[in-house]
């Protein structure tokens, strides 16, 4: 295939950055979208210019660094499907490809394509953990869980917080990446005893950085995960009776 | 600012737990979904009233001016008259709206400053649709169309209605919807309305957290039927008007 790149280039985090466009000759449709962008690299260091600078690191859709909007799309035009498992077949010869990175005020431009997404990081501290006593493994079957709880938690811990759900959406809310994480866990017994904390904290910590959320429902095709508008209805009901629960009396902080 | 310094101690008055809630954006969330329930509670009922146009007259005066009259008259002889008017509907609907449009700014200002930089290429929408990616524009269009619809039928200001007489709704509305640009203007209010609450009565469920797998699909559904159905009746007048059918 042959194929016109047209990619965001940023020297560094908050200069003025342009779109370069290249020309990609000779990419093979079974190439993955990270692969295509290596051979594109390789063929700039050769003629000694500077690489197009992107963020990735497993390559097999779990790691969440290698967010690119591509066409106008967080993660490109296949659904359920991180950047890296994004293949060249998705496209047709001639094509033009439009790449940018996330765009987001707390998401600021590293260089390129990459995004510093330590903002997620801060709603992570601010209340996506559980006390659980280390040393020794629990015994396996001493916490029931009921089989739906356990598959509602898993699909919301399927998060891998590549932040598409703030680049797709248009008010840039961080909604559907905190809800998936206070999902995980306050669906499960073992999140019970900081529950409303949780949900209190990570809200009031997400909104410190992203926007408000509008229900557009951008987010959910754009995820990667499939994670669910549910969970954000599961959120914003959970942080309201965070503000009416009696936590001194109720079992849960 | 109400820092009180004290014996070295920063003590920070906290403002009532109503008010900290509404600070936050998912708290404004919450009050524009219940600002909005009473909002979407009163355009089905002033919809349903307004069919009242089509009874016609009865007796000498119309259905529609006695209707018009009865709500003044509400909780006679207990109150003195307008009272419940005032207490029960202009009040609360005046503080909804306020509401309702403060959350609207704050909220459209923090979703500003969450991407300072838009994005260079065009975006491929998904799922954001139309009704909802225009909903402060369609509110403003509902609003500006208020303070007009309270001037012409309502008040009975000179220079928008002036064949306005007090307590002849029948008349006054006929008389506006006569001229063709009133006409369209209400028409295009109530598509504005309708592409409001297309995406509103939808989007209040998940702000509000009221999510069921039993009932999650026909939600949607809630909000097309609510949209369609308020827009019609109120569209009828009109429509009315230039059929003829209301003279
Ligand atoms: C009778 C008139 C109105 C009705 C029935 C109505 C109803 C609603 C409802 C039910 C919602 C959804 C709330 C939620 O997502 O939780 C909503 C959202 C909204 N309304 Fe209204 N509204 C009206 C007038 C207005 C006016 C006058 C404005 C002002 C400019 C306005 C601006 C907005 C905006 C911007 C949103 C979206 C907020 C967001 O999700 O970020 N509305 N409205
Ligand atoms: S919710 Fe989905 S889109 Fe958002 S960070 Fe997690 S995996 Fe990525
Ligand atoms: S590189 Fe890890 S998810 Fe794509």
């Amino acid at each position: 295939m042959h194929l016109t790149l047209r990619v965001w280039r940023q020297d560094g985090p908050g200069v003025e950055g342009r779109f370069e466009t290249y020309e990609a000759a000779g990419i093979h449709q079974d190439m993955s979208f990270l692969e295509m962008l290596d051979l594109v690299n390789e063929r700039l260091v050769t003629a000694g210019h500077e690489p197009i600078a992107f963020d990735h690191d497993c390559r097999e859709g779990i790691c969440g660094s290698c967010g690119l909007m591509i066409d106008g799309r967080a993660h490109g035009p296949q659904g359920s499907t991180a950047t890296c498992q994004l293949h060249m077949r998705e496209f047709s010869d001639g094509d033009t490809i439009v790449i940018e990175p996330w765009r987001a005020t707390s998401f600021p431009i590293v260089r390129d394509l990459v995004v510093d997404r330590g903002a997620f990081d801060r709603i992570i501290e601010a209340g996506g953990y559980i006390g659980a006593p280390t040393g020794s493994a629990p015994e396996a079957n001493l916490t029931p869980v009921p089989k739906e709880t356990s598959d509602a938690a898993m699909d919301a811990a399927a998060c891998i917080g590549c932040g598409a759900c703030v680049a797709a959406c248009p008010n840039g809310a961080g909604q559907l990446f905190t809800a998936a994480k206070v999902a995980h866990l306050n669906l499960l017994p073992q999140g019970q005893p900081e529950r409303w904390m949780r949900v209190e904290r990570m809200v009031e910590t997400m909104e410190e950085y992203f926007g408000s959320c509008s229900n557009h429902g951008e987010c959910e095709p754009a995820c990667p995960k499939g994670i669910s508008l549910d969970n954000i209805a599961l959120m914003n009901r959970d942080y309201l009776l965070s503000k009416i629960r009696n936590r001194k009396l109720g079992g849960q902080r | 600012m109400l820092n009180l310094r004290r014996a070295g101690r920063e003590r920070v008055r906290r403002a009532p737990w109503i008010v900290s809630i509404y600070r936050t954006d998912t708290g404004k969330k919450y009050a524009m979904a219940i600002s909005g329930v009473v909002l979407l509670l009163f355009v089905l009922g002033h919809m349903i009233g307004n069919l009242h146009v089509f009874e016609g007259a009865h007796g000498g005066t119309f259905r529609i001016d006695e209707y018009g009259e009865g709500l003044r008259d509400l909780g006679e002889p207990l109150f003195p008259r307008t009272m419940v008017l005032w207490a029960f509907l202009r009040i609360p609907l005046a503080a909804a709206f306020l509401i309702h449009i403060h959350a609207a700014l704050a909220l459209t200002r923090s979703n500003r400053d969450a991407r300072e930089t838009k994005y260079q290429s065009p975006r491929d929408y998904l799922a954001a649709r139309y009704a909802s990616r225009t909903m402060r524009w369609s509110g403003v269009i509902v609003l500006l169309f208020l303070a007009w619809h309270l001037a012409d039928l309502t008040i009975g200001v000179e220079a928008v209605n002036p064949d306005f007489v007090r307590g002849s709704v029948y008349h006054n509305l006929v008389a506006s919807l006569s001229r063709w640009p009133v006409w369209i203007l209400y028409v295009a209010a109530q598509v504005a309305l309708a592409f409001h609450i297309w995406h509103g009565a939808w989007s209040l469920f998940q702000s509000l957290g009221i999510s069921n797998p039993r009932f999650n699909r026909f939600r949607r559904t809630f909000a097309h039927a609510f949209a369609t159905v308020v827009v019609a009746g109120f569209l009828a007048v009109p429509v009315g008007v230039a059929l003829d059918i209301v003279s």
